[in-house]
């Protein structure tokens, strides 16, 4: 899986670089997460903007996400999500678990 | 479009074929020339449900073994759209896996319950000594 990595202070932004998010490649960036977890880096947020596509695998990837980061008394926010992304959370009621929001900033100022 | 459309595929086991094939799906709901609904929700739909049965058949019923092939139909007129999905797999009780609701942190165990929720009539057969799943979606 495609994806860019930015931190801004202590919060680490992954951007998802691709179309789909499906169980081809969910297990890259759960393992990419798991290593930032690993060094100490449990403040994500996740831009979703150019996924159009999400399965259950891409949601269980997330969800690990949100898990480990909670266990570490860290978070994990979503932001940018397109409109048929952001059915799949409301379908899977998931949208009741993770904290989402419409643009990076403001998923940035909710970080703090 | 002619009475009934009928796609047939065969891939090995392999995940990399989810997209393309969960493509195949949307592009023929965007053929479908009377359909009154959105379309590109049904689009999506078909795509995803698509994937979660392939996802299924390719990682549990063909234990992601790429000798083993997946095999897909898809068939589709103005009243209805079924996709059939057959694996070399053990099986699996669609009724109890449907009555098991994932948990909100569960990782797993989503993709059954997202096809019974978006198609209208979902199967897990034996046919022949192979599993077939098959999802049918009404178009009227």
């Amino acid at each position: 899986m495609q994806i860019k990595i930015n931190e801004k202070e202590e919060t680490v932004i992954i951007t998802v670089e691709e179309e789909r998010m499906d169980a081809h490649n969910s297990g890259n960036l759960k393992e990419r997460m798991l290593q930032l977890f690993d060094e100490g880096k449990c403040q994500l947020v996740i831009d979703l903007t150019a996924v159009r596509f999400i399965d259950s695998s891409g949601l269980g990837a997330l969800v690990s996400g949100f898990k480990n980061a909670s266990a570490r008394d860290g978070s994990l926010k979503l932001c940018c999500l397109q409109p048929q992304v952001r059915s799949m959370f409301e379908l899977t009621r998931l949208h009741r678990v993770f904290e989402i929001f419409t643009t990076l900033e403001e998923a940035l100022e909710g970080q703090s | 479009m002619p009475k009934r459309v009928e796609i047939n595929i065969k891939v090995p086991s392999q995940t990399r074929y989810l997209a393309m094939i969960g493509q195949i799906g949307e592009s023929l709901a965007f053929s479908l020339n009377n359909y009154q609904g959105n379309r590109r929700e049904l689009a999506y739909h078909i795509n995803l449900c698509l994937t979660e049965g392939l996802t299924n058949a390719i990682c549990h019923g063909n234990n992601s073994d790429p000798d083993k092939d997946v095999h897909i139909t898809i068939s589709a007129s103005d009243d209805d759209l079924v996709i059939r999905i057959y694996d070399q797999g053990p099986g699996f009780d669609i009724s109890a896996r449907g009555k098991t609701n994932a948990q909100p942190c569960d990782e797993g165990g989503r993709g059954i319950n997202i096809i019974l929720k978006l198609m209208d009539n979902v199967k897990y057969l034996q046919e022949n000594g192979v599993n077939v799943l098959e999802m049918t979606k009404a178009l009227q």
